[in-house]
């Protein structure tokens, strides 16, 4: 199945994942998840063919009515915003950097 | 009457007025004191909060309604305590203070119960030794200079340490089960759906559960019927009844067919565990259970099969983790540069490399043939399961493989830490609800812990098992060398 990984494969992963990750993590992660990788290949030995995938378990909960349609308090914005790294509170914004044209 | 006894003995006793929860709750501040340098169990003790809630309790002692009165109480460090920093072992979220509480935390406190502090755990809860928590290792009680698992592992000390009668932790792989055998407590994981996860800091939502650590069987049912039960704001809860958990132990398992499934036990488990086991299941035999074997022919293919599951879901839910709204922040001239600075320096490596191995198999030409066949091998694995309780009320096996290793044993290979979940990584990609039971000491006086697991909801059944254990065991009063209350 899947070529070795490479360290180009790894940096593009890890634009991906949004991880400015340094030469010598790129470098040891090539490795690492070379071998986990190489761990998930014996996942193949197994005939799957007609074989539903999981993806959550079904809960019981076929009683739970749903709530009224009503509006119900949320949190506190100026309690949230107080957790923000920046954030203009008196307008209630998050502040981030330059979004467009940088 | 001190909190070295069980939960309810403390109750009857804060009702009769023979102990005041303010002096349980400084009980176990005094031994959190004495003991937290050497053991890092907690990270943050809330001892201003706790014996403020203290004394209100105090003031309603003979209340029925309150079943953990005066109880003190340590919680993992990813459930949100609204006013507490919540940091879930993480260096992005080290000044985090939630502005909610997790349901979990609500019915405690509606219970009675005291929370004390804020366990150490693995970063994200992603490990198997709390040695991925950005605040250093938790240390076993046992034998310092070994794990006490993970990634629950500050609580499963706590509790073996004598600091708290109990604990709360979540198990996604086994972050509940194995530090409970490795530390020599009870440790269980409720059914998918039986507990709400609204507040926990979210790893692999189909897979998180929360659950209880205590000394007791007993002692755990009375914890699991104050969290169990539908919560609206967790729609993945079940409607199912709650039954009384307690009432459950008979001290007997006439009637109870347990199955051994021993072609997973032919290599690969420590001498010593496979020996604790065996008397285990005498204990188990003692009381009525039948044994008989049973056969879980995908069960091999667990580790590779949540290896891949659960990084491809932490890769999604960590996604929010971008110096926005919460966590530490580090400036970049443009946004996107802001997001990949902060990820880098506010994750640990554990939780890059899950990130990394998630994104790679979700990605663009892969996700067939890892992502997809680990989904389809999972359902593989439920089908095992389901075979397997149309014959047996429950499965056993052991735990863990080993007992506690070395600090730093496995740290540099992450295959070999990945391996130590080989029994635990079942129950929660199948759904079900399993227990680590204490099934006696190495000859070095390491514990090891007996699993089993029920059908889904029948977690009264775990509790019942473990009781009977527990009636039997002759080690079962056996504490480590530093255990704090007397």
């Amino acid at each position: 199945m899947a070529d070795k990984l490479t360290r180009a494969d790894v940096e593009r992963i890890a634009s991906l994942a949004r991880l400015d990750l340094s030469d010598k993590e790129l470098d040891l992660f090539v490795h690492q998840l070379g071998d986990i990788l190489t761990h998930a290949e014996r996942l193949q030995q197994v005939d799957t063919s007609g074989v539903a995938p999981t993806a959550h378990i079904a809960v019981p909960s076929a009683l739970a009515p749903l709530r009224e349609d009503q509006p119900v308090p949320s949190l506190d914005r100026d309690l949230v915003l107080s957790q923000a790294p920046d954030a203009d509170r008196a307008k209630g914004l998050l502040k981030v950097p330059r979004v467009l044209g940088s | 009457m001190s909190i070295a006894y069980g939960v309810a003995e403390i109750r009857a006793a804060v009702a009769d007025g023979r102990v005041s929860a303010v002096d349980l709750c400084r009980q176990a501040l005094t031994a959190i004191d004495r003991l937290n340098d050497k053991l890092h169990a907690f990270h943050t003790v809330a001892a201003d909060r706790a014996l403020d809630r203290a004394a209100a309790a105090d003031s309603q002692r003979t209340r029925p309604d309150k079943p953990l009165l005066g109880v003190p109480i340590a919680v993992k460090d990813n459930l949100c305590t609204a006013g507490v920093t919540t940091t879930a072992g993480s260096r992005l979220l080290r000044d985090y203070v939630p502005p909610y509480d997790a349901t979990v935390i609500q019915r405690l406190d509606r219970a009675g119960a005291i929370i004390v502090g804020k366990t150490n755990c693995d970063e994200f809860a992603m490990g198997s030794s709390t040695e991925h928590s950005a605040f250093g290792p938790t240390r076993n009680p046992w034998s310092p200079d070994r794990t006490p698992g993970g990634s629950s592992g500050g609580s499963a000390a706590a509790v073996a340490a004598g600091l708290v009668p109990l604990a709360l932790g979540s198990d996604t792989g086994g972050s509940i089960r194995q530090p409970a055998a490795l530390c020599g407590v009870i440790g269980l994981k409720p059914t998918y759906g039986r507990v709400s996860r609204y507040g926990l800091v979210a790893f692999a939502s189909s897979l998180d559960q929360i659950g209880p650590f205590a000394r007791s069987a007993r002692d755990a049912a009375l914890l699991l019927n104050v969290i169990a039960g539908h919560d609206p704001m967790d729609a993945t809860t079940a409607t199912v009844p709650v039954p009384d958990y307690a009432a459950a132990l008979t001290g007997d398992l006439d009637g109870v067919r347990i199955g051994v499934p021993r072609h997973l036990l032919e290599e690969g488990v420590d001498p010593d565990v496979a020996s604790a086991f065996e008397s285990g299941l005498g204990l188990l035999i003692g009381a009525g259970a039948t044994i008989v074997d049973v056969k879980l022919p995908h069960a091999a293919m667990g580790i590779p099969v949540y290896y891949l599951v659960a990084p491809a879901e932490a890769s999604s839910n960590l996604a929010r983790f971008d110096g926005v709204r919460y966590g530490a922040r580090v400036p970049a001239p443009s946004v996107r540069e802001m997001y990949e600075r902060t990820r880098e320096d506010g994750f640990g490596a554990e939780v890059k490399r899950r990130i990394m191995i998630g994104t790679y198999v979700l990605s663009a030409g892969y996700y067939d043939a890892y992502y997809l066949k680990a989904q389809q091998i999972r359902t593989l694995i439920r089908r095992d399961y389901d075979e397997a309780f149309a014959q047996v009320d429950l499965v056993a096996f052991p735990t863990s493989p080993t007992p506690a290793f070395r600090l730093g044993e496995r740290t540099e290979d992450p295959m070999q830490m990945y391996l130590s979940d080989v029994f635990t990584v079942g129950a929660p990609l199948a759904g079900l609800p399993a227990i680590s039971v204490p099934s006696g000491l190495t000859p070095s006086r390491l514990p090891v812990g007996l699993q089993l697991t029920a059908r889904p909801f029948d977690e009264a059944t775990l509790l019942r098992a473990a009781d009977a254990v527990e009636r039997r065991a002759t080690w079962w009063r056996e504490r480590p060398p530093i255990f704090a209350a007397s």
